[in-house]
């Protein structure tokens, strides 16, 4: 392919994987990956380096919406990246050692991961847990404002919840994916943050997340401009174009397409991992 | 137990929520400006690239890893001021990956303001963290 073909047709596809990603609320940087990797032949790690760039790109993109909203726990963003931040530099460097075959295996498992987790109901928010004096210490309690009137909400095993976000970040430096799965795990299931605040509270930890294991990518020439380029500028304009819209969409079947998308990538990740050649 | 108890029930847990929200919305503005100018100048890269590299073939198959160049911020710059469309892109790439960083460094000012040391500590720690990631992990000035 030439240059401006390939391009064209990565911009294209990037554009509609962030459309997809922020309509279904699943990221499209998990996508991105194996369709570079599978569809257009790119080295995995070229295709990880440009995938890390278009989850910051995302995240900080997305932040200004969601912060109308104004029901993100800015501490407990903050607290978490500590956790994440320190995987996601350790992921990083694992990327750069580990051999390819490795993070596609590794790839494939997380990918099916995302694509259980998407299939299952959210569990409902808590009710009047009783505080936790270590996440009371931390001050990571707070309140929102919803249609019920105002909710306050007590954080849950903080221990727990840091360690499976420094795994969160390291999978993320690791493989250049928001790791939104297992965040949803750490967040959502561990620590019982309401639905509403963990979501919007992850989103702006994923782009810091994605910033400290992207210096690294630059300086080991993981990050190539001619690749970066499209996908950087599709993916943001898809999901742009996706959180303007997101209100009027039908998200359901959506999403039941995107986690058929997320399955098949995955299993074929496996397959390219285990037998095939990259 | 019992004050805990009656405090959560007036609402008067320790983060403000209209400080917070102030800073929360000056936040998100500096992240959209900041990734909107970084994409325009990848975009202005992408111009200059394309139009360098028309009849060229895109192949990414084999891994070889950046030149210097694009490695490394003194690089960018060199390659920036020689007009390189790549060097356009890698400095876009750069302030985008920047972004999130000032993010960081504004919530010391915001948590230094409401007096929170805990919190200036954290943030410290990510910003550490985050400076170390991108000045250095390898880049060579």
């Amino acid at each position: 392919m030439t240059i401006p073909i390939f391009t064209l047709v990565v911009a294209v596809v990037s554009f509609a994987a962030g459309l997809l990603g922020s309509l279904t609320g699943l990221g499209g940087g998990v996508v991105l990956v194996p369709l570079l990797t599978i569809f257009f032949h790119v080295d995995i790690r070229y295709a990880i380096g440009a995938s890390l760039v278009s989850v910051i790109a995302t995240s900080s993109g997305a932040a200004a919406a969601y912060v109308k909203e104004g029901i993100s726990n800015i501490r407990i963003g903050m607290f978490l990246e500590m956790a994440t931040t320190s995987g996601a530099l350790l992921g990083a460097f694992l990327a750069t050692w580990m051999p390819v075959r490795v993070i596609a295996i590794i790839f494939g498992a997380v990918l099916l991961y995302s694509a259980y987790i998407s299939r299952r109901p959210r569990s409902e928010a808590q009710r009047s847990l009783p505080p936790d004096p270590l996440a009371t210490r931390l001050r990571l309690n707070g309140g929102f404002h919803d249609l019920e009137g105002h909710r306050t909400y007590n954080v849950q095993n903080v221990p727990t919840g840091f360690s499976l976000m420094f795994g969160a970040g390291t999978l993320s430096g690791l493989l250049g994916i928001g790791s939104g799965a297992v965040k949803v795990l750490a967040m959502d299931q561990a620590m019982r943050i309401p639905f509403k605040v963990s979501t919007t509270t992850s989103n702006f930890m994923i782009g810091v997340t994605a910033a400290a294991s992207a210096g690294v990518y630059l300086s080991r020439g993981y990050v190539d401009p001619g690749l970066s380029m499209p996908v950087m500028l599709g993916v943001l304009a898809g999901s742009l174009l996706g959180t303007r819209i997101l209100v009027k969409a039908e998200t359901a079947s959506l999403r039941l397409v995107f986690s058929i998308v997320i399955l098949v990538l995955g299993l074929q990740m496996l397959y390219k991992g285990i037998w095939g050649n990259l | 137990m019992p004050a805990e108890k009656s405090a959560s029930q007036s609402h008067e847990f320790k983060p403000q929520p209209w400080r917070d929200r102030r800073m929360e919305v000056i936040l998100g503005n500096l992240l959209r400006t900041g990734v909107m100018f970084s994409a325009a100048v990848v975009l202005w890269g992408a111009c200059i690239y394309l139009y360098r590299h028309w009849h060229e073939t895109a192949d990414y198959k084999i891994f070889r890893g950046e030149p210097s160049d694009y490695r490394s911020i003194p690089g960018v710059i060199q390659s920036v001021l020689g007009g390189h469309g790549r060097g356009w892109i890698q400095l876009g790439l750069l302030l985008l990956i920047a972004t999130p960083i000032v993010r960081v460094a504004f919530s010391i000012v915001g948590f230094s303001i409401e007096r929170d040391r805990l919190y200036v500590g954290f943030t410290c720690v990510v910003l550490a963290i985050l400076l170390y990631s991108l000045l250095g992990s390898g880049f060579t000035f």
